[in-house]
């Protein structure tokens, strides 16, 4: 019999981890829930199947053993971000679209749980917004209130995709106003629209971002993730949208503005701290969140997409192992040495 | 006593399953049936058998005798009749032999005169000597030789002598029980290495979840009046691995790749050894037995007083093992070993038994690829990257192992404990350094035999280089010689004929023709020139007809008579001038 020390494990597996990140996720889903109906509880069943499918298919191509791999929870958690980054009234094959190529792309083809570069959910997005930009630009109108099974019909396709499918996230109305107005409008007169705005950022947007600042607390208490990435991408956004608000207020939204909107506090606790594509070094980590921030501002105020978190982070995914390479932490003993 | 303590970052909390075993005094074992006593039991070189098969032996009474400074002396823990002296297995995870002296006790445990020695009185060099010869070495578990520490190193003032009570693996209790019950003679053993290695400092630390023996340790402080801070540290494994504790109690950092930590000036100690070195200063006893803990999958997990060299699998039937148990682990569950059988014996660094079964150590699950989650190197007490180096030793590229300081890894399994892909980080980096060594070894052989070659191929071309010198000086010589005698032998003919008309000139040269072509050198020159010229054609005469010198008259006449015919016939020309014909050239 031959077993290498230690003989003693801490109770953890990589199931363990997913399941954990998919939980925290769960108050931010409630909310988002709340803000656009049930319609998004089904895009994340029609995720996260064809995420299992797509696994699946490809551990058998590859040989490895399914009921270690698809259970390991890593492809749930893909397909959670792929359904929750994706306009909730989406039709179903644009979904399935993104996450099949999450899952066999930029996950399978890479090499699989641990060895892929980029992070597989921001593939999906920007594969997506680049092939169908339209589709992934309609949201639905503030106020559109609808059951079950008209969003099922829609999602599937069964009824037509009216205009009031086609709005804008209120990250985008506000941009998009901004740019067109050329000066006309000002921040302060777009925030008055509580009807669009709420009080912060976006009616019921605030809620749900503040979800998943919850649920990602949650995960830096449980230590699954360290707060590194978080605390610099949210203080490179605050710092770099903060001045710009400070110089010219009529025409650049507040720092609270771009923290509460778009995939910002997704991006910060969720996307941006996954550590098979991010830095591992603290320091590594505190440069890869200040740059995923102060990116996907860039992006998302002077670029031409609705948001600008998914293309950050897979261009700070590039550049991780670099980061990783140059930040090394001193070993003990040898500190004042290096 | 309030004291400023430091933190290592990393570190786990693993259960620490020591309540099992604490709650009794240590009890004595029962004799073996028999001993197999390893002789190398030490880091340092292979003690040399003294004994024989056949040999009665007492108590304490030596049977391997120290190899070199960096070694210990082994002895016989009971009276008995030494069976062989052969090659055993040894508890090592290798389940490799080697040398052990088994003996058979005959019952009577009968000591040998024992000599304690006072340390005060003594020079160190025999106190040295004393624990050296009694086979003191560290219990703690790497087994240096105690001696060899406590000799003062070099232009490095010692700062702190650090008493390592802390214990943190997880399972083991024998220096707890040792502290609890025999404080004081640990202290006095405490305050020897005190003496000897005079530390501005002496702390001895112990972690908190030992009150009892904290307060022991303090009581017996006290009560010998000795200025000795017993600290308690908090219960973080591995704050009991040396350089850890250092840290926790000074702030110092000594980096992995320093091999003594005396170069930073603080020297560490397990409480075993301070105890055993005590027992062999004061009364001359020799390390033959220690303090074990027998716990795990058994009935009556306990700490027991050993001898050196008892079968393992008598000892752990002695805490009645429960039927399901299927392995011996040697040290704690963080970094011991599973031994290859029951028969193997303990020695000197056994500080835990532990009977193995599924229910407390459950089998790994399957190893799953890397997360990069960095969990380990969260936990990391060297503060190094454990999934980096798992990377680069899964690819075999050891060059960046190295890179990333494997070898400042001190195994402790931190790494392997909180792997949510269960991937046994400890192996691959014991992997990759054995492989480093043994490519620096192969390289250092072929460095060797490269130089060895090369060495070799300059000798002979140095041998060569000498014989044709050698040679051309002979040839130089003998030239010499023949163109001296030529030259004298040209002169004295010369000198014949013109005896009178040559000697006059040379007086008169001088005198009326100054500027006279006459160089005597020249003359001599050409004169040897001539005079082998000459001898040379004297040769080729003398030489033409050889093969005819030694004829009888009538072969010569045979032989000019062959000669004439041959001229008739035009067989030859007399004289041979006619060119070869052009069709007989090589092509």
């Amino acid at each position: 019999m031959f077993a290498p020390a230690p003989f003693l494990l801490k109770d953890v597996s990589v199931s363990q981890v997913m399941i954990q990140v998919c939980v925290a996720l769960i108050p931010g889903i409630a909310a988002y829930a709340s803000l656009v109906g049930p319609a998004i509880l089904v895009q994340i069943v029609i995720a996260t199947l064809s995420a299992l499918l797509a696994e699946a298919v490809m551990l058998k191509l590859r040989g490895k053993s399914m009921a270690m791999f698809l259970t390991d929870g890593s492809a749930i958690v893909t397909a959670w971000l792929i359904a929750l980054t994706f306009p909730p009234l989406a039709p179903w094959w644009l979904v399935v679209t993104g996450t099949v190529f999450a899952i066999i792309v930029a996950k399978h083809l890479y090499g699989g749980l641990g060895q892929n570069p980029f992070n597989p959910a921001m593939v999906a997005f920007a594969v997506c917004i680049v092939a169908f930009p339209a589709l992934m630009s309609q949201w639905p109108s503030v106020g559109l209130q609808l059951g079950l099974i008209e969003q099922m019909n829609i999602i599937l396709g069964w009824a037509p995709r009216v205009d009031a499918l086609s709005g804008a996230t209120p990250l985008d109305a506000m941009k998009t106003a901004l740019k067109l107005g050329e000066g006309s409008f000002d921040v302060a007169t777009l925030l008055a629209n509580q009807d669009i705005y709420g009080n912060f950022a976006g009616r019921g947007w605030e809620w749900v971002a503040a979800g998943y600042l919850l649920g990602g607390l949650w995960l830096w208490q449980r230590k699954l993730i360290t707060w590194h990435v978080p605390v610099s991408f949210i203080a490179s956004m605050t710092v770099l949208s903060g001045a710009l608000w400070l110089y010219n207020p009529s025409q650049f939204a507040s720092p609270l503005f771009h923290l509460l909107s778009g995939g910002a506090m997704l991006g910060a606790f969720f996307i941006a701290t996954d550590p098979v594509s991010g830095c591992t070094t603290p320091r590594g980590k505190l440069i890869f969140g200040a740059g995923a921030g102060l990116l996907a501002y860039i992006i998302r105020v002077f670029g031409g997409y609705p948001d600008g978190v998914a293309f950050a982070v897979l261009l700070m995914n590039l550049s991780a192992p670099l980061i990783d390479l140059l930040t090394q932490p001193p070993i003990f003993g040898m500190k004042d040495k290096s | 006593m309030l004291m400023n303590l430091f933190k290592f970052k990393g570190g786990v909390k693993p259960p620490s399953n020591k309540l099992q075993s604490n709650h009794l005094p240590i009890a004595q074992a029962p004799m073996p049936s028999h001993l197999v006593v390893p002789l190398h039991q030490s880091i340092g070189g292979t003690p040399q058998p003294i004994v024989q098969a056949g040999d009665h032996v007492l108590k304490g009474q030596k049977i391997g005798e120290a190899d070199g400074w960096i070694s210990a002396a082994v002895h016989a823990p009971t009276s008995g009749t030494v069976l062989e002296v052969g090659m055993h297995v040894r508890p090592h995870p290798s389940g490799l032999d080697s040398l052990c002296v088994v003996i058979e006790p005959d019952g009577k445990d009968e000591w040998i005169a024992r000599t304690p020695i006072d340390h005060k009185a003594a020079a160190p060099a025999d106190v040295f000597h004393h624990l050296q010869q009694c086979g003191i070495v560290g219990l703690g578990g790497a087994g240096f030789p105690a001696h060899g520490k406590l000799t003062p190193s070099k232009g490095v003032a010692m700062d702190e002598l650090i008493i390592n009570g802390a214990e943190c693996e997880p399972f083991i209790t024998c220096d707890d029980l040792l502290m609890r019950e025999r404080a004081d003679e640990v202290v006095c053993g405490i305050a020897m290495f005190r003496d000897l290695l005079q530390p501005k400092k002496v702390l001895i630390g112990i972690e908190d979840n030992k009150p009892e023996a904290i307060a022991a340790m303090r009581a017996a402080v006290d009560a010998q009046k000795e200025p000795f801070s017993v600290v308690a540290v908090p219960t973080l494994y591995p704050a009991g691995g040396a350089k850890q504790l250092i840290r926790v109690l000074t702030g110092k950092e000594v980096p992995g790749s320093m091999r003594s930590t005396a170069d930073m000036g603080v020297q560490v100690f397990n409480v075993g050894t301070a105890y055993s070195a005590w027992r062999a200063v004061a009364h001359g006893e020799p390390l033959i037995s220690r303090i074990l803990t027998i716990t795990g999958n058994v009935h009556a997990p306990r700490n027991y007083e050993v001898l050196i060299g008892t079968p393992m699998g008598e000892l752990l039937a002695l805490a009645q093992p429960h039927p399901d148990t299927d392995g011996i682990l040697m040290g704690g569950p963080m970094m011991g070993f599973l031994v290859p059988n029951p028969q193997v014996p303990v020695v000197k660094t056994t500080n835990c038994l532990i009977a193995h079964d599924d229910r407390l150590f459950p089998p790994k699950a399957p190893e799953m690829p890397c997360i990069r989650c960095g969990s380990c190197a969260q936990v990391c007490p060297h503060e190094l990257q454990p999934f980096e180096m798992y990377w680069f030793s899964r690819a075999k590229n050891f060059g960046k192992t190295q890179e990333y300081n494997i070898f400042d890894c001190i195994e402790c399994g931190c790494c392997s404990y909180v792997c949510p892909s269960r991937i046994p980080l400890v192996q691959y980096f014991r992997f990759a350094k054995s492989e480093i060594w043994a490519r620096e070894r192969e390289k250092n052989a072929a460095d060797q035999a490269k130089t060895r070659f090369e060495f070799k191929q300059y000798r002979e071309e140095r041998e060569k280089a000498d014989k044709a010198e050698k040679l051309a000086k002979a040839a130089a010589a003998q030239a010499a010689k023949k163109a001296a005698e030529a030259a004298a032998a040209a002169a004295e003919s010369s000198a014949a004929p013109a005896a009178d008309g040559a000697i006059a000139p040379a007086v008169a040269a001088p005198a009326d023709v100054p500027a006279a072509t006459v160089n005597p050198e020249k003359e001599a020159k050409r004169a040897t020139i001539e005079a082998a010229m000459a001898r040379a054609k004297a040769q080729r005469e003398a030489v033409q007809p050889k093969n005819t010198e030694s004829l009888t008259p009538d072969q010569q006449k045979a032989a000019a008579d062959i000669e004439a015919r041959r001229v008739a016939a035009h067989l030859i020309e007399p004289e041979p001038v006619a060119p070869a014909p052009a069709s007989e050239k090589p092509e």
